[in-house]
């Protein structure tokens, strides 16, 4: 059977590079839509991880175990008592306890801190306008340690405002706090910027090194090299959807961060996602260096894994401060993209610092993605040779 | 192009055209033309050199030493023009699997930068001739081999290339499936479209109006399959090629 079709010519005028572009980036998220593994890695994890992260850190509070220590047994020492046992996030226990017992209560682990009034307490605070407790804290687990030094020093400075209505010169108490186990006490509050650098650095270099090689594997990227599109708008048109995603995502954990942890944006909004742009650009331009050094989606997969994830979580400071870690180490977290980037989100999203005193990390992590970026496109036009 | 339609119209010609990785040198001064409108079937056991000749008439890999030109552009200079005047598909399946038949046909279309009019025209014509209109919404993945083989034919004719090149395109395929896959060959052919295809399968050969069979890197003979077989006195190119692929130094 013969058929008899008129095939109309077609022109062979200038292509229009645009709408080439558009019909790829149209079918990479046609891949990222139809892929469900790919939508609950991009979507789920971050959701997920903030949740985790964010209700182990509330749940933990409630009803505390607080051991008061007392050598003043006055009035101050007992009303500021009356207060922490009001609170619902403490439970009180009363012991006259050395030093060294202090300690040892600790490492029995039911209490998470000793409040400790010493001598005089209130003696101090009417004759030399001045006092101090002391308040021992667990600080292993850094976040709690943290919300209940938190919730200590405000009850104080409730008692302190309400004692000092009437003077003219105000009592101060000061409350000295030791944060036992991690006394720099990194990473509290830092686990949503750790998120961020965590999933970014999943969904940007992982995804993105995943979906190129992809194309290699299932010979897609012959076809597409045979083609008239451009090599390195292949490049460009792969990592565009990702960045677009990755972006959704930072928008989705802010959310998150904001509305379920109530932990709000202190600095600029624009500034924290012109930021993370930058550092999505880092992992895109990581991700592409990835799939242009290897062959099949397992060794891209696992090399995103080892490769970049675990240096993020070890490096970025997010789940061990980097201060104390031996020398070696700390010089090596230099070269960790996330770690800068944690370190400015924080900065944003904790301090509420802008770009002035932010423009040496951003300068470092725009150094790393120019270095990255050139690396990869040439290592992309040797391999075409 | 001002050529007129002619059986003498060369749209392939390559000269002493050679590819050496380091002391390995994979095609060795091949010299051939092809016409216009033709089939030419390009064979040679595994490791003769076919594919590295192809990526180079492709454009994907620029020759060591030769000359040669495809839709007259040059290898060297000209790879971009190449490109847009030549189809591809391989001997691995060449659509993407979790795009819609619909989808596929859209996005190589833009590719190779039909307006939309045009993919739209191209893709009725496409899904008429292959009795797919009904298929057209469905996943790629979920059609059977022969009719992925067959889209994938057709989609790499879609912006009617001059000449379009086949690597191993029936691979897996029953032999019903593969007649049908040379009727679309034929009619690619009827339209002027060159066809250069490898194959293994010596049946396959025979519908080729030349064929010519490489032997460690070179070309060893270049003929119709009816001269072939009467200079090497036999009945089959199957013989044919076995005579030749038998003095074969490399292997895979």
């Amino acid at each position: 059977m013969k058929f008899f079709i008129s095939w109309p010519e077609v022109p062979r005028g200038e292509i229009n590079i645009m709408k080439q572009f558009i019909a790829f980036v149209t079918k990479e998220f046609y891949h990222v839509l139809r892929d469900k593994r790919t939508l609950l890695i991009l979507f789920g994890m971050p959701i997920a991880q903030i949740l985790v992260f964010g209700f182990a850190l509330t749940n933990e509070v409630k009803d505390s175990e607080i051991l008061i220590v007392d050598y003043a047994k006055d009035n101050a020492s007992q009303e500021i008592t009356t207060k922490i046992g009001a609170s619902r996030y403490f439970k009180i226990r009363k012991a006259a306890l050395t030093h060294n017992e202090i300690l040892s209560t600790f490492q029995k682990g039911k209490i998470k801190a000793v409040v400790v009034f010493p001598v005089n307490f209130n003696d101090e605070l009417l004759h030399n306008n001045k006092a101090q407790i002391q308040v021992i804290t667990d600080a292993s687990d850094i976040n709690t340690a943290n919300m209940i030094t938190n919730y200590l020093s405000a009850i104080v400075q409730d008692y302190q405002n309400q004692i000092n209505v009437n003077l003219e010169l105000p009592y101060q108490i000061t409350a000295e706090t030791r944060m036992l186990y991690n006394p720099q006490l990194k990473g509290a509050h830092g686990f949503v910027p750790g998120v961020m650098a965590l999933v970014l650095m999943l969904v940007s270099v992982m995804m993105t090194a995943i979906s190129i090689v992809r194309e290699k594997e299932t010979g897609t990227m012959e076809i597409l090299l045979v083609s008239p599109f451009k090599p390195v708008l292949v490049i460009f048109a792969k990592a565009l959807p990702y960045l677009f995603l990755s972006l959704i995502n930072v928008s989705a954990i802010l959310f998150l961060s904001v509305f379920a942890l109530e932990l709000p944006v202190k600095g600029s909004l624009l500034l924290l996602f012109a930021e993370s742009t930058l550092f999505i650009i880092t992992c895109l331009a990581l991700g592409i260096f990835i799939s242009i050094k290897t062959d099949s989606q397992q060794i891209a997969m696992l090399i995103s894994l080892m490769g970049m994830l675990l240096p993020t979580m070890m490096f970025s400071g997010f789940l061990f401060p980097i201060e104390n870690m031996p020398y070696p180490l700390q010089i090596i977290s230099n070269i960790v993209p996330s770690k800068w980037f944690y370190m400015i989100v924080k900065s944003i999203m904790i301090k509420g610092l802008g770009i002035q005193s932010l423009w040496k990390e951003t300068a470092i992590l725009l150094g790393m993605t120019l270095f990255l970026l050139t690396i990869s496109l040439k290592s992309f036009k040797i391999r075409l040779q | 192009m001002a050529e007129p339609h002619s059986q003498t119209e060369k749209v392939i010609i390559s000269e002493k055209l050679t590819k050496r990785f380091g002391d390995f040198t994979a095609t060795d001064e091949i010299s051939f033309e092809v016409y216009k409108g033709e089939i030419f079937g390009f064979l040679g056991a595994n490791g003769a050199g076919k594919t590295t000749a192809m990526r180079m008439l492709c454009g994907l890999s620029a020759p060591t030493s030769g000359k040669a030109s495809i839709a007259g552009y040059d290898v060297y200079t000209q790879t971009e023009d190449i490109k847009r005047n030549i189809g591809y598909m391989s001997q691995k399946f060449s659509l993407y699997e979790n795009l819609t038949v619909l989808e596929n046909i859209e996005f190589f279309g833009g590719i190779y930068g039909l307006s939309d009019q045009q993919i739209e025209t191209k893709t009725n014509e496409l899904l008429d001739r292959l009795g797919m209109k009904s298929e057209s919404k469905k996943l790629v993945a979920s059609l059977p081999l022969g009719w992925k083989q067959k889209l994938s034919f057709s989609v790499a004719v879609l912006h009617e290339p001059k000449i379009v090149f086949l690597d191993e395109p029936t691979g897996g395929v029953d032999p019903v499936t593969r007649r049908q896959f040379w009727n679309l060959i034929y009619e690619a052919a009827d339209r002027g479209i060159t066809v250069f295809v490898t194959t293994h399968y010596m049946d396959e050969a025979e519908y080729c109006n030349r064929i010519s069979i490489m032997v460690d890197g070179r070309i060893e003979v270049l003929d119709s399959p009816f001269n072939l077989k009467s200079r090497f006195g036999v009945q089959s190119m199957d013989e044919v090629f076995y005579q030749l692929a038998r003095s074969a130094k490399r292997g895979d």
